[in-house]
C-alpha cells in the first residue's frame, strides 16, 4: 500500500461523471434494488420513476416517468414500472425517486439503472 | 428557612420576584437557570435575585420604580429543583414577559439573560441551562436564510447525509494551493469543503484571491464529476462593513454557500448576514468559536443547546453540533437532544437528553447539523445511525490525511458513506455490523481499503467534562 495511486477521474471522460447517491457504489443487482424500493414503501414515501440521457443529468429536472406513484406499497409494481422506464428508454439514466410530502423533499433519489455513456 | 438572614449586598428579592404559585404564560420567555450560591443564600432569595437581575430588578428600590407597572414586566423565579447528583446546586426556572425583549433580536434577549446577572456577587457560579422561546417569539426572527429542505434541493443532495471536509492546514497555505486542496476534496467525491474558522484574510492569503482561486475549483470539480458542489467561504470580518463586501463578491462570483462565526463574529453581525443571505439565495454555514468558553463548564455559562437556539433564532443553515465520537468534548444523549432542536419542529421536554422545554418551531427551517472534528471512515457507521441524513458530516484530517491524497481521501469517505446508507436502508444494524459493510464496500474501492488501512488504530477515548446532570452517587 505504499505505493501512491493516481485518481482516476477525467473532464474528458464521461463516465467520470456521477449522479449522486448511491453513484459511488457499484451498480446494484435486482435484489438490492428491490431493498431500497422496500425502504422507501416502509417509509410512506411516495416512490416515483424519472429518467434522462446521462449527458443532460446534471440538470435539476429529468423526465418524468407516467406520475409519481401516489400511496403505492406493491414493490412489484414499482419495479416493474421502474423497468418498464428502462425497457422504453434504454440508452437513459433511471431514478428511483421517494417523495416524503410531509417533508415536502425527497427522502430518497437513486439512479437503479445506469445508462450507456457516450465516449 | 423563610426568616433565615443573608449575607450583605443581597437584596430581599423573594418578596416581588418568587412567585411558586405562578403559572407560566403561553408567550412568556422561560428560562432554566442552575444555580450555585454562595453559602448562606436561601434557595429562594438566589433563584428571585436571578430573575430580578435578568428583567427589571436593580439591587435598590427607585423612585421611577412607581411610574411602571413592575407586576407586568417583572421576571418570575416559579420553581425550583434539585440538580440530580448534586447537593450544592440548583435548577431555578425563570418566566419573562414576552414585551420584555425587542421583537427579533437575540441580542436583546441575551443581554437581559445572560447579562448583568451573571456576575452577581451573591452567586458562584451560574449556568444557563435551556431556554423556551415561546412561537409569538419565534415568528419575530428570520431564522435560517434556507433550511435543510431548501439546501437539499438547491444542491441536489437526497436521501443522505451531505460530505465534507475542512482544508488544512488551518493556515499558511497562499490562495492557488488552496484551491488545489479544494478541488482534489471536491473531484472526489466530497459535496462540500470548508474555510477553516480562523481563515479570514491574512497577509498569507487575503480572501479575494481565496474566493477567486476556490470559485474556479468548484467549476471544474463540478464539470468532472456532473455533481453540485460548494465550499463556505469564510465571510467573518472585523467590521460588517467588510463582511457584506466579502459577501458581495462571493454572490458576483456565484458561490452557493459562504460561512460566519456567529459567537466571535457577533449575533448582530450574524442576524444581518442571515437576513442578506435569505434575500441573496445564498447559503449560511456557521462555526461556533469560542462556544467552549460558554458552555463547557458544567455549572457556568450557557449551554451548547441555548446557543444552538439562539443561532437558529438568528439564522443559519448550517451548525457545528459536535460527533459525539471525534476528538471533541459532546455526551451522547446531550448531542442528540441538541441536533433534535437545530432540525425538528417541535422538541418535546426530556430530561434524559437535557431538554427542559417544549420547544415549538412552528413553520421555522432546520438547521443542518454539522459534525466535524478528529472523525475518519472508521466513525462513518456510528455518525450514518446517530445523525440520520439530515447532518453534514466533515472529515478534515480524515480526507486529507489519505495516503493517496485528498481526492482518494474523499472517494474513501463517499463509499463508506453510501455503503453506510444502503446498508441502513436494508434493516441492517450499523454500529454492529458496521466492519462487515466497510470492508464489503472496501472490495471495489481500493481508496477505501487504504484508508481503513491507515487509520484502524485512531481513538479517542476520553471522559467527557460536561455530562448530564444524573444521580451517579
Amino acid at each position: 500500500m505504499s505505493e501512491v495511486h493516481d485518481y482516476q477521474s477525467r473532464l474528458s471522460d464521461p463516465a467520470s461523471r456521477k449522479f449522486e447517491t448511491f453513484s459511488y457504489l457499484p451498480a446494484m443487482e435486482q435484489a438490492q434494488i428491490r431493498k431500497q424500493v422496500e425502504y422507501i414503501v416502509s417509509k410512506g414515501w411516495n416512490p416515483a420513476v424519472e429518467h434522462t440521457e446521462p449527458e443532460n443529468a446534471f440538470d435539476h429536472y429529468w423526465y418524468m416517468w407516467k406520475l409519481p406513484m401516489f400511496g403505492e406499497t406493491d414493490v412489484d409494481h414499482i419495479l416493474a414500472e421502474a423497468a418498464a422506464c428502462h425497457k422504453a428508454n434504454p440508452g437513459h439514466h433511471v431514478r428511483l425517486v421517494g417523495y416524503d410530502n410531509f417533508k415536502q423533499s425527497q427522502g430518497a433519489a437513486m439512479v437503479i439503472f445506469r445508462g450507456s455513456v457516450k465516449a | 428557612m423563610a426568616a433565615k438572614s443573608y449575607s450583605a449586598g443581597v437584596k430581599e428579592y423573594r418578596e416581588t420576584y418568587w412567585m411558586p404559585d405562578y403559572t407560566p404564560l403561553d408567550t412568556d420567555i422561560l428560562a432554566c437557570f442552575k444555580i450555585t450560591a454562595q453559602p448562606g443564600v436561601p434557595r429562594e432569595e438566589a433563584a428571585a435575585a436571578v430573575a430580578a437581575e435578568s428583567s427589571t430588578g436593580t439591587w435598590t428600590t427607585v423612585w421611577t420604580d412607581l411610574l411602571t407597572d413592575l407586576d407586568y414586566y417583572k421576571g418570575r423565579a416559579y420553581r425550583i429543583e434539585d440538580v440530580p447528583g448534586d447537593d450544592e446546586s440548583y435548577y431555578a426556572f425563570v418566566a419573562y414577559p414576552i414585551d420584555l425583549f425587542e421583537e427579533g433580536s437575540v441580542v436583546n434577549v441575551f443581554t437581559s439573560l445572560v447579562g448583568n446577572v451573571f456576575g452577581f456577587k451573591a452567586l458562584r457560579h451560574l449556568r444557563l441551562e435551556d431556554v423556551r422561546f415561546p412561537i409569538a417569539y419565534v415568528k419575530t426572527c428570520g431564522g435560517p436564510p434556507h433550511g435543510i429542505q431548501v439546501e437539499r434541493d438547491i444542491l441536489n443532495k437526497y436521501g443522505r447525509p451531505l460530505l465534507g471536509c475542512t482544508i488544512k492546514p488551518k493556515l499558511g497555505l497562499s490562495a492557488k494551493n488552496y484551491g488545489r486542496a479544494v478541488y482534489e476534496c471536491l473531484r472526489g467525491g466530497l459535496d462540500l469543503t470548508k474555510d477553516d474558522e480562523n481563515v479570514n484574510s491574512q497577509p498569507f492569503m487575503r480572501w479575494r484571491q481565496r474566493f477567486d482561486f476556490v470559485m474556479n475549483a468548484i467549476h471544474r470539480a463540478e464539470a468532472e464529476t456532473g455533481e453540485r458542489k460548494g465550499h463556505y467561504l469564510n465571510v467573518t470580518a472585523p467590521t460588517p462593513e467588510e463582511m457584506y463586501k466579502r459577501a458581495e463578491h462571493a454572490k458576483e462570483l456565484g458561490a452557493p454557500i459562504i460561512m460566519h462565526d456567529f459567537i466571535t463574529g457577533g449575533f448582530c453581525a450574524n442576524t444581518g448576514l442571515a437576513n442578506w443571505c435569505r434575500d441573496n439565495g445564498i447559503l449560511l454555514h456557521i462555526h461556533r468559536a469560542m462556544h467552549a468558553v460558554l458552555d463547557r463548564h458544567p455549572k457556568h455559562g450557557i449551554h451548547f443547546r441555548v446557543l444552538a437556539k439562539i443561532l437558529r433564532l438568528s439564522g443559519g443553515d448550517h451548525l457545528h453540533s459536535g460527533t459525539v465520537v471525534g476528538k471533541l468534548e459532546g455526551d451522547r444523549e446531550a448531542t442528540l437532544g441538541w441536533i433534535d432542536i437545530m432540525r425538528d419542529s417541535f422538541v418535546k421536554e426530556d430530561r434524559s437528553r437535557g431538554i427542559f422545554f417544549d420547544q415549538d418551531w412552528g413553520s421555522m427551517p432546520g438547521v443542518f447539523p454539522v459534525a466535524s472534528g478528529g472523525i475518519h471512515v472508521w466513525h462513518m457507521p456510528a455518525l450514518v445511525n446517530i445523525f440520520g441524513d439530515d447532518a453534514c458530516l466533515q472529515f478534515g484530517g480524515g480526507t486529507l490525511g489519505h495516503p493517496w491524497g485528498n481526492a482518494a481521501g474523499a472517494a474513501a469517505n463517499r463509499v463508506a458513506l453510501e455503503a453506510c446508507v444502503e446498508a441502513r436502508n436494508q434493516g441492517r444494524e450499523l454500529e454492529k455490523e458496521g466492519k462487515d459493510i466497510l470492508t464489503a464496500a472496501a472490495k471495489s474501492s481500493p481508496e477505501l481499503k487504504a484508508a481503513m488501512e491507515t487509520w484502524k488504530e485512531i481513538k479517542f477515548e476520553f471522559d467527557t467534562v460536561d455530562k448530564l446532570d444524573v444521580a451517579h452517587k
